[in-house]
C-alpha cells in the first residue's frame, strides 16, 4: 500500500503539523514515510503545502505531480491542486472561503466544514485535527491508536494535555465529513 | 691574542638566544622589526614555560613563515583569517596559549571582520599586530595604515585621502570592544622600547592564563625596504611620522 | 520500531554530528539549511558532550574556524548553502592543501548569484572539480534520504580522517527540508585530548612537546620542486580514494534496456519514474552515484555495455552528465534532462524526457 497525499492551505492553518502527525502515525504502524513541505517566503503568511507519503515499501520521489488524496483549505490551493488528483482519487476540502468549487467528475469529492466546526468548538487550533478526522474517515489508512501515538510523538510534552481535545476534534471531523 | 675558543665559556656568557627560537636563518630584511618581535615572543614563551601549551597562528604577509622561527606548533592561516583559526583553537583548547601574529594588511584590511569579531567575542587569545604601514611581502604596496602622502608602489604620488580614504587607526577601534582587556601600542626601535614591548607581550600572554579575554599588542614597525630608507633612517622616520598618528602607549588595561 | 524518529534532513545532520562525537560546528545562517545551526543551539551539546557550537560572523570566518579546529586534530564541521559555500571555497582549498580532515555540508539551492532558496543540484562542478584554486579533490557524498543524512556524517568524518582530506556532503533543499523516518546512529563519545594525540599527533597542533618536532598546519611551499612533489602526493591519495571508496546503488538494472544516472533527490524522482515507465513497458533502471568523488565511472562503463541509452537526470543545466559521457565514451547515447533554478522535475517529466531524448531521439 502506498498513499500519496498533499495538504494545501494557508500558513498558520496547521497544514505542516497535520502532515507531521499523519507521517508519525505511519511510523507507528511500521510504514515508510516522507513529509515534504513547500518552504521559503511562502511559509510566512502565504500558502503552505506539504506532501505526505505513507508506504509499505521504500518511498521513491518525495516530489510528485499527482496524488491519491488532495486536501484543499483555500482558494489558491483549489486552483492549483484540483487537477493534481489522480483519476479515481479523492479531494477533500473545506468550503469556507471557496468561491470556485471543484468540478471534476472522475474523482470523489468530500466537504468538511472544519473552520465552522472549529469555531463551534471554540478552539481555532482544532481546525487541522478536524480536517485530519475527515481524511481518516474517507481514507482509513492509519489506525486511531497510531494517530494518538503520532500525536504524542509530534507534540512537545507540555502540550500533551491537549491530546484529548485533538482526539475530540478528529472524531468531529469524522462525523461531519460528507460527500459533495 | 687569545683563541676564540678560550672566550666561549659558560662563565663568560652574558646573552643567549632563547631555545624557543629555531636555528633557521630568518628571511627578514636587515633592520626589519619582525626579527625583534619574534625574539620577544619566543623569550616570553620560554620564560613563562609555556612552549608545550602555545599554538601560534601565522598570517599571510612577511611573517607568513613565522612558523620556521619559533619552535612551537603553528597553524598557517589564509590572508586575514588568523583570528578565526585562533577562535577555534581557543574554544577547543581553552587551556592553551593561542596567539595570532598579523601584519597591517592582514589584520586591518582583508581580515578586518575576523579581528573585530574575535576581539568582540573576547576570545582568550593574544594578538600581535605589526604595523609598518605598507605591504612588505608583495613589494611595498599601500596598506590600510599607510600615512597620508606616503609613497608606495600603489600610491606612487602619495596616499591621497580623497582617493584612498584615511589611514585606518584600528587599534583605537579594537580598544572600544568590551571583549578586549588589554590594548597597547608599542615599538621596538630603541633598547628601552624593546624592553617595554617585551613587558607588554608578557602581560598579554599572562592575561591568557587569567582568562581575561583578548589582549592586543600593536607594534609600530619599520619596513626599510618598502620605505626605501636605511634601517636607522627608518627608525627616525617612524618616530617623526608614524608616532603622531599611531601614538605609543596603553589604550586599555583592565 | 520505537527507535525510529521523524526528522528533517537538516535536523538529522545536527543530531548525527552530536552523536558521532563531533568536536565543533561553526556556521552562519542561510536558507535552506539554517535548521542545522538552530537545532544545534537548541540542543546545547556543549552541556552534554562538550561539543563547541559557534555562529561565526561570516561563512568565511566559519570555514577558517574549521581550519583552526581541524588543525588541532579534532572532528570539526560546517554547513551552508550554495552562496555560502562559494564564500567558503578559499578555506576549503587551504584545508585540502594543508591535508586537514573536516566535514562540510552543502544544502544546495539554485543559482547563480543569490539565485533562489529552492532546491537545486547546480553545485556539482564546484563540488567535484575543485571549487577553489589549485589541484585538489574533496570526498563528496550525495545523500538521497534523511537516513543517509544521518549515516554520511559519520562516514564523512571517517573518510576525512582516513585520508586527511575535507569531505563534503552534497545535499539539497529537498533532502534538507524533507522529514523521513530515521534511525539515528548510536552515541559515540568525543575523542579525548589523549586520543587525539595518539591518533593525529603526528600532524595535529596539540602543543609541541620535547619528544617531537613542531607540527605546522600549512599549505605554503615556496620551493616549486617540493610543491610539485606535494602535488604528486595529493594525486596519489586521490587515486587511492578512486580505487577504494567508490559507492553507488543500482535499482532495477538487471533487465534494463535504458538507464537513468542520478544522485540525491533526483535519484528519488527517477525511482518513481522507473515505476511509471515500467507501467508503460519501458525497461529502465537507475544507477545512483553515492560518492560523486570518487565517481562510479567503472560501474557506468559496465552498464553502457548493456543498455541502449542513458539519461542523466539532474537539477542543473547539465553538469554530472559530463562525467557520465566520459565514462560511456561514446558507446551509447547519453543525454541530460534537468530542471533548474529551484524547479524540481516531476517523475512524469523524466519519463517523457527518456522517451523523447533517448528512445525516440
Amino acid at each position: 500500500m502506498t498513499e500519496e497525499i498533499i495538504i494545501a492551505g494557508f500558513g498558520g492553518q496547521g497544514v505542516l503539523s497535520m502532515g507531521k502527525i499523519l507521517a508519525y502515525s505511519g511510523i507507528m504502524q511500521d510504514q515508510e514515510v516522507a513529509w515534504m513541505p513547500s518552504y521559503g517566503p511562502e511559509m510566512r503568511g502565504g500558502t503552505a503545502n506539504v506532501t505526505v507519503i505513507l508506504s509499505d515499501n521504500r518511498i521513491s520521489s518525495p516530489v510528485l505531480q499527482e496524488f491519491d488524496t488532495v486536501i484543499i483549505l483555500n482558494q489558491q490551493s483549489m486552483d492549483k491542486f484540483e487537477k493534481a488528483v489522480k483519476p479515481g482519487g479523492v479531494l477533500i476540502y473545506d468550503p469556507n472561503g471557496i468561491v470556485r468549487h471543484p468540478k471534476r467528475k472522475d474523482i470523489t469529492i468530500y466537504k468538511v466544514e472544519a473552520a465552522e466546526e472549529a469555531t463551534r468548538m471554540q478552539s481555532a487550533k482544532t481546525f487541522n485535527m478536524i480536517v485530519l478526522g475527515a481524511y481518516l474517515k474517507v481514507r482509513p489508512i492509519v489506525k486511531m491508536e497510531n494517530v494518538i501515538k503520532g500525536l504524542e510523538k509530534s507534540l512537545p510534552e507540555r502540550h500533551h494535555h491537549l491530546i484529548p481535545l485533538n482526539k475530540q476534534a478528529i472524531d468531529r471531523g469524522m462525523e461531519i465529513v460528507k460527500e459533495a | 691574542m687569545s683563541d676564540i675558543k678560550d672566550i666561549i665559556k659558560d662563565e663568560n656568557l652574558v646573552y643567549k638566544k632563547t631555545k624557543v627560537l629555531t636555528d633557521n636563518v630568518m628571511h627578514y630584511c636587515p633592520g626589519c622589526s619582525h626579527g625583534v618581535v619574534h625574539k620577544l615572543v619566543a623569550e616570553v614563551i620560554e620564560e613563562m614555560g609555556i612552549q608545550e601549551k602555545t599554538i601560534g597562528i601565522s598570517p599571510v604577509g612577511c611573517s607568513v613563515l613565522a612558523y620556521n622561527y619559533l619552535d612551537i606548533d603553528w597553524q598557517e592561516a589564509a590572508h586575514g583569517r588568523a583570528p578565526a583559526l585562533a577562535t577555534a583553537v581557543n574554544r577547543l583548547h581553552p587551556e592553551k596559549y593561542v596567539f595570532t601574529y598579523q601584519g597591517d594588511g592582514d589584520l586591518a584590511s582583508i581580515g578586518t571582520a575576523e579581528i573585530m569579531h574575535a576581539c568582540n567575542r573576547g576570545e582568550n587569545i593574544v594578538v600581535i599586530f605589526i604595523n609598518n604601514a605598507i605591504y612588505g611581502m608583495t613589494g611595498g604596496q599601500m596598506a590600510p595604515t599607510t600615512l597620508e602622502g606616503m609613497k608606495t608602489a600603489t600610491s606612487p604620488y602619495g596616499r591621497d585621502i580623497k582617493l584612498n580614504g584615511h589611514p585606518l587607526i584600528i587599534t583605537e577601534l579594537i580598544a572600544q570592544l568590551p571583549g578586549t582587556s588589554y590594548v597597547t601600542r608599542q615599538a621596538v626601535h630603541t633598547p628601552a622600547a624593546v624592553r617595554k614591548c617585551k613587558k607588554a607581550i608578557r602581560k598579554a600572554f599572562e592575561n591568557i592564563g587569567q582568562k581575561k579575554g583578548t589582549s592586543f599588542v600593536e607594534v609600530v614597525s619599520t619596513c626599510n625596504s618598502g620605505w626605501k630608507l636605511s634601517p636607522v633612517k627608518s627608525n627616525e622616520w617612524m618616530v617623526e611620522n608614524m608616532f603622531p598618528v599611531y601614538k605609543p602607549g596603553d589604550l586599555k588595561d583592565e | 520500531m520505537a527507535e525510529y524518529k521523524l526528522m528533517k534532513g537538516n535536523e538529522v545532520i545536527a543530531e548525527a554530528a552530536i552523536r558521532c562525537g563531533c568536536d565543533a560546528y561553526f556556521g552562519y545562517p542561510i536558507t535552506p539549511q539554517s535548521e542545522i545551526l538552530e537545532t544545534l543551539t537548541l540542543r546545547q551539546p556543549w552541556l552534554e558532550t562538550g561539543m563547541v557550537v559557534l555562529q561565526a560572523e561570516s561563512e568565511v570566518a566559519a570555514i577558517n574556524m574549521v581550519y583552526g579546529g581541524a588543525a588541532c586534530g579534532k572532528k570539526v564541521m560546517t554547513s551552508s548553502s550554495s552562496p555560502g559555500i562559494s564564500l567558503k571555497q578559499e578555506g576549503i582549498t587551504y584545508l585540502a592543501g594543508a591535508e586537514l580532515p573536516c566535514l562540510v555540508v552543502n544544502v544546495v539551492r539554485g543559482g547563480p548569484g543569490l539565485g533562489t532558496i529552492q532546491p537545486a543540484q547546480s553545485d556539482y562542478f564546484q563540488s567535484v572539480k575543485g571549487g577553489g584554486h589549485g589541484d585538489y579533490k574533496l570526498i563528496v557524498l550525495a545523500p538521497a534520504s534523511v537516513q543517509e543524512m544521518n549515516d554520511f556524517v559519520d562516514l564523512g568524518f571517517e573518510l576525512a580522517f582516513k585520508y586527511r582530506n575535507p569531505a563534503l556532503i552534497l545535499s539539497d533543499g529537498v533532502i534538507g527540508q524533507m522529514m523521513e523516518k530515521v534511525k539515528l546512529s548510536p552515541v559515540k563519545p568525543r575523542w579525548t585530548n589523549e586520543e587525539v594525540i595518539k591518533l593525529n599527533g603526528s600532524w595535529a597542533t596539540t602543543g609541541k612537546t620535547a619528544d617531537r618536532p613542531r607540527n605546522v598546519a600549512t599549505s605554503l611551499e615556496l620551493d616549486s620542486a617540493r610543491q610539485e612533489q606535494f602535488n604528486h602526493k595529493l594525486q596519489a591519495k586521490y587515486k587511492e580514494i578512486q580505487e577504494k571508496e567508490v559507492r553507488f546503488e543500482k535499482i532495477a538494472c538487471d533487465d534494463a534496456e535504458y538507464l537513468f544516472v542520478a544522485y540525491g533527490s533526483s535519484s528519488r524522482i527517477c525511482q518513481k519514474a522507473i515505476d511509471l515507465a515500467r507501467e508503460k513497458g519501458i525497461k529502465v533502471g537507475l544507477l545512483r552515484p553515492i560518492t560523486l568523488f570518487p565517481y562510479p565511472t567503472k560501474a557506468i562503463q559496465e552498464m553502457a555495455e548493456k543498455v541502449k541509452g542513458i539519461l542523466a537526470v539532474e537539477m542543473s543545466a547539465g553538469q554530472m552528465v559530463e562525467d557520465v559521457r566520459l565514462a560511456v565514451n561514446g558507446k551509447v547515447k547519453v543525454e541530460h534532462f534537468g530542471r533548474f533554478g529551484g524547479m524540481i522535475p516531476s517523475p512524469n517529466e523524466v519519463v517523457k524526457a527518456l522517451e523523447d531524448l533517448i528512445i525516440k531521439g
